[in-house]
């Protein structure tokens, strides 16, 4: 089981546990606001784009190249942003915590 | 070949140079045909804008035959975001449950209806009215007014003599005219209203700014959304493994649906004018010339696709283009979407088999391009599941 917290723009803190699934689908269905995830899934909408608390980015799987080339257009990218559709829930994810990029 | 498959003509040029060449009324247009270059430019508002003449954007281009800037689609950032802004809750509507509930309704109903018959045209007789109507919920006005919009035809803006037919779109014009003073006089809860009472740069909308966005709204969605429902019904008939696979494996429709735009790609380009000197793969493009991004050609790039030219309905990655890319991004999307998700739910829960009779390809020219985009016929039969 992944612990997992969302903080959107407007500082609405969101927690919520999964042990499988993507991170987007995670917050879909806690209705994490900014995580509108148009296109479902398949990695071209950027619209489920969060930044990982530092701490907890070498824990990730990188990023893919796709991914990254969708990140490198997309509003309000650092280099903590992450696409969450490609973002598999694991255990070293407890604890996590992501703030909603837009 | 199937005939609904849509073959890709840009892959030669794609390869070889990465783009290709449109005469278009003494205004030449560069189409754009890498996936990452098609991204750049589109990302690129600075050097490539949309905010040029109204009509300089759309290939072939309408400088001549309308003044009203179509909104947001012909500006820039900052003033793009604002006009945006007012409208990007409005069009998430169609993730609301009542909304689903209607269209689902609405679309059951027409391929109840299209059951009953030996042979049904598809694209006047069945995606017209259906993406007829379903606009009635995307603008919250009664359902009956969808009677008129699809007795204008297919081709609002095209006629079959020519390409541009200014007397066509007029009627367009004059219609959201008369329905703009309509609203004025007796605002409602529809989208027409909800624009007149909406501000940007810190005043109220002008009636020629609500003018443009409607007008957009009725384009935008018309074309395109007629040739996704077509083309679905096309490949469907001639791929029943695919519907088979829908109907035990429906949690997949959302990538399907994706993957089908991809593949369809019903909007082939749409252009930008440079605003300084600038090159596109090594290729010059001079200020105030035109470039194009051309969708359908990123769509089936094999540096991001594996197996481009084919369907592959559950396919996990899928960054297409065929809703555009950047902050023009289609804003019809959700609704577009959604009637397809429906569509796909609705044939899979009524619909056995489909069995193509007669067709007629629409194939569009782009200078050294011929891309067959759809059709503008095709008789079938539905075939009703037992
Ligand atoms: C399958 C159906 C559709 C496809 C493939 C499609 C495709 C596109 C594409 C490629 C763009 C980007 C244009 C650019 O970058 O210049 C776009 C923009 C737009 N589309 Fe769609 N569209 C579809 C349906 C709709 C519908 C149903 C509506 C509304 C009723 C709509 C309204 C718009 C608007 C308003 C824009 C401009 C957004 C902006 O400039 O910010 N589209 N569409
Ligand atoms: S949900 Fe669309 S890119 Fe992640």
């Amino acid at each position: 089981m992944a612990k997992i917290t969302f903080i959107t723009k407007d500082q609405e803190t969101i927690v919520a546990e999964a042990d499988s699934g993507s991170v987007m689908e995670l917050a879909v269905a806690h209705n994490v606001k900014g995580i509108d995830a148009d296109c479902g899934g398949v990695c071209s909408c950027a619209t489920c784009h969060v930044h990982v608390a530092a701490d907890y980015m070498d824990k990730l799987e990188a990023a893919g190249e796709i991914e990254k080339d969708m990140l490198e257009f997309a509003d309000n990218a650092s280099d903590f942003s992450r696409l969450s559709c490609q973002m598999k829930i694991t255990e070293a994810m407890d604890g996590m915590v992501l703030n909603v990029a837009n | 070949m199937k005939k609904s498959a849509l073959p890709d003509p840009f892959e030669k040029a794609r390869l070889e140079k990465g783009f290709g060449e449109v005469e278009d009324q003494e205004d030449p247009v560069i189409m754009v045909l890498r996936h990452k270059d098609v991204r750049k430019c589109a990302h690129n508002w600075k050097t490539f804008q949309s905010g040029a003449a109204p009509g300089r954007i759309v290939v072939p281009s309408e400088v001549n035959i309308r003044d009203t800037r179509q909104i947001p689609f012909e500006l820039d950032p900052p003033l793009h975001r604002e006009y945006r802004d007012l409208m990007e809750d409005w069009f998430r509507r169609p993730l609301q449950a009542p909304y689903q509930a209607q269209l689902s309704a609405q679309i059951s109903a027409a391929i109840e209806e299209v059951l009953t018959k030996d042979s049904v045209e598809v694209v006047g007789d069945f995606s017209l009215p259906l993406q007829s109507r379903a606009l009635t919920l995307l603008l919250n006005i009664p359902f009956e007014e969808a009677e008129k919009w699809i007795a204008w035809g297919t081709h609002v803006f095209r006629s079959e003599e020519s390409a541009l037919d200014g007397d066509k779109a007029n009627i367009l014009y004059d219609y959201i005219d008369q329905e703009i003073d309509k609203a004025i006089e007796h605002p409602g809860e529809d989208l027409y209203s909800v624009l007149l009472a909406s501000e940007a740069q810190g005043r109220k909308l002008t009636k020629e700014e609500v003018k443009g966005t409607m007008i957009l709204t009725f384009a935008g969605g018309r074309d395109t959304v007629i040739n996704a429902v077509t083309n679905s019904i096309a490949y469907f008939a001639e791929h029943p493994e695919s519907l088979n696979r829908l109907r035990s494996e429906p949690e997949i429709i959302a990538r399907a649906v994706e993957e089908l735009i991809r593949y369809f790609a019903p909007l082939t380009h749409m252009g930008r004018v440079a605003t300084e000197d600038a090159q596109v793969c090594e290729h010059a493009v001079k200020a105030d010339s035109r470039i194009s991004l051309c969708w359908a050609s990123a769509n089936r790039d094999a540096a991001v696709f594996e197996n481009p030219n084919e369907v592959v309905l559950d396919r996990k990655i899928n960054p297409h283009l065929g809703f555009g890319f950047s902050h023009h991004k289609c804003l019809g999307a959700t609704h577009a979407r959604q009637i397809l998700k429906t569509l796909l739910h609705v044939l899979i829960e009524k619909v056995e088999s489909i069995d193509i009779q007669d067709s007629v390809e629409n194939i569009e020219n782009w200078g050294e391009f011929n891309r067959k985009v759809g059709f503008d016929q095709l008789q079938v039969k539905f075939n009703a599941l037992k």
